[in-house]
């Protein structure tokens, strides 16, 4: 007795893309008060001009679907036509159920839905997932999002983080192409530095201590710095090197928008020509986590600045430490 | 082994480098951050900068006692020497 399958191998790529900024525009001099700042500092020290927050009403859920949605019409599909969602995310405050059967509903799907943790880097952990799926037949069409509420576990008063991070979603759609459009990921994962990104405590612990404070993100800015603009300037040439791409035949370049220094100096380790496009959505949107490279895509194209088939570095990396990376074209 | 001059003129080459600082003006009694301007997030890269150049190890808890070129010259240098 054999268990039967469909050995053919198909070819995946990114049909499209879409995103939701949280509408609130936050300034940094809205930020410094809590931690005796100032605009200038935070220029210097982030590239961040202003950020976004989401109002009350913009959850996980509402981003995530305006994302998707904006992606579904790009791709020039239906909610119906997809076989699975992937939310990557660590700020839908639910342990469960997860966001993704949420947002699968609300678009008019019963498709197979799941969450990822993988932090910052969560979106490129999806696209491999959503690749080799769409690769395998398991998938015709996969949705995946990334999407951050900040917001909500970020400390006003710690002086590391307060001015980071921020809100909303991107989206894109993978599914089957004629020829290859997403190269294979790299990707993995640095425990020994468990701690450098963090919830400040278990939320049992905040419980047992009778606090009514939410924990919130914390993070050694120093070594993190070391790790992402050099160890992720090393896996970001790896990963070109993998889908046979040299750094002159490269059109775009998406880091995730941790900080604009750590994209400028990754920029400088990797000798990216001048012809490269870099996204620096961070300067007006600040560091959405797993929405990050998305919205950062997303954003190029519909300036123009990249363009349909261009060839596309992304790479996300973060908490845990957890990072990935893959070459797609654009769509 | 390179002479304390010679890894201070590399180091200030680095230096200049990462922050657009004149070279001649990283000397030994500098102090990064009072007298150069070289924030934290600069520093990082100035170090990792220093790792490869002078093949020594400088770990972030180490980082933060470098308050001088010379300090930083005098741990590169005794780094070297206990290879």
């Amino acid at each position: 007795m054999t268990i039967s399958v469909d050995t053919t191998t198909r070819h995946s790529a990114v049909l499209g893309l879409g995103l939701y900024r949280a509408s609130r525009v936050v300034p940094n001099s809205e930020v410094i008060e809590g931690i005796d700042s100032s605009d200038e500092w935070i220029q210097q020290r982030s590239g961040i001009i202003e950020r976004r927050f989401a109002l009350p009403e913009e959850t996980v859920v509402v981003m995530s679907v305006g994302a998707a949605r904006e992606a579904l019409a790009d791709a020039g599909i239906e909610a119906g036509q997809v076989d699975c969602v992937i939310v990557a995310t660590v700020s839908h405050m639910l342990q469960t159920p997860s966001a993704a059967t949420a947002i699968a509903h609300e678009l008019g799907s019963t498709a197979a839905a799941f969450d990822i943790s993988a932090a910052c880097a969560g979106f490129c952990h999806g696209m491999a997932l959503a690749s080799d799926m769409v690769r395998a037949g398991t998938a015709k069409y996969v949705l995946v999002i990334g999407v951050e509420r900040l917001s909500d576990i970020t400390s006003a008063s710690d002086r590391g983080t307060a001015f980071i991070f921020s809100d909303g979603a991107g989206a894109a759609i993978v599914g089957e192409s004629d020829e290859q459009g997403i190269g294979p990921v790299v990707w993995g994962s640095d425990g020994e530095q468990y701690d450098a990104i963090r919830q400040t405590e278990d939320w049992r612990d905040v419980v047992a201590a009778g606090s009514t404070e939410m924990p919130h993100l914390v993070m050694k800015g120093a070594e993190v710095f070391r790790w992402a603009a050099f160890a992720m300037a090393k896996v970001a040439m790896e990963t070109l090197d993998r889908s046979g791409i040299t750094v002159d035949d490269l059109d775009v370049f998406v880091p995730h928008q941790a900080n604009m220094r750590i994209t400028d100096a990754m920029a400088r380790s990797m000798k990216l020509p001048e012809h490269v496009t870099i996204a620096r959505d961070i300067a007006h949107q600040g560091n959405s986590s797993a929405a990050s490279v998305p919205l950062a895509l997303r954003q190029l194209v519909l300036d123009g600045e990249a363009k349909s088939g261009d060839i596309a570095l992304l790479i996300a990396f973060g908490a845990g430490l957890t990072y990935a990376a893959q070459v797609i074209r654009v769509p | 082994m390179a002479s304390t001059e010679e890894i201070r003129a590399d180091l200030a080459e680095i230096v200049n480098e990462v922050t657009g600082i004149d070279a001649d003006d990283v000397q030994l009694d500098k102090s990064f951050t009072d007298d150069l301007d070289v924030d934290s997030l600069s520093m990082v890269e100035v170090v990792v900068a220093a790792e490869e150049k002078f093949d020594v190890r400088i770990p972030d808890d180490a980082v933060k006692g470098l308050k001088t070129v010379g300090d930083a010259v005098s741990y590169i240098e005794k780094a070297q020497a206990a290879v």
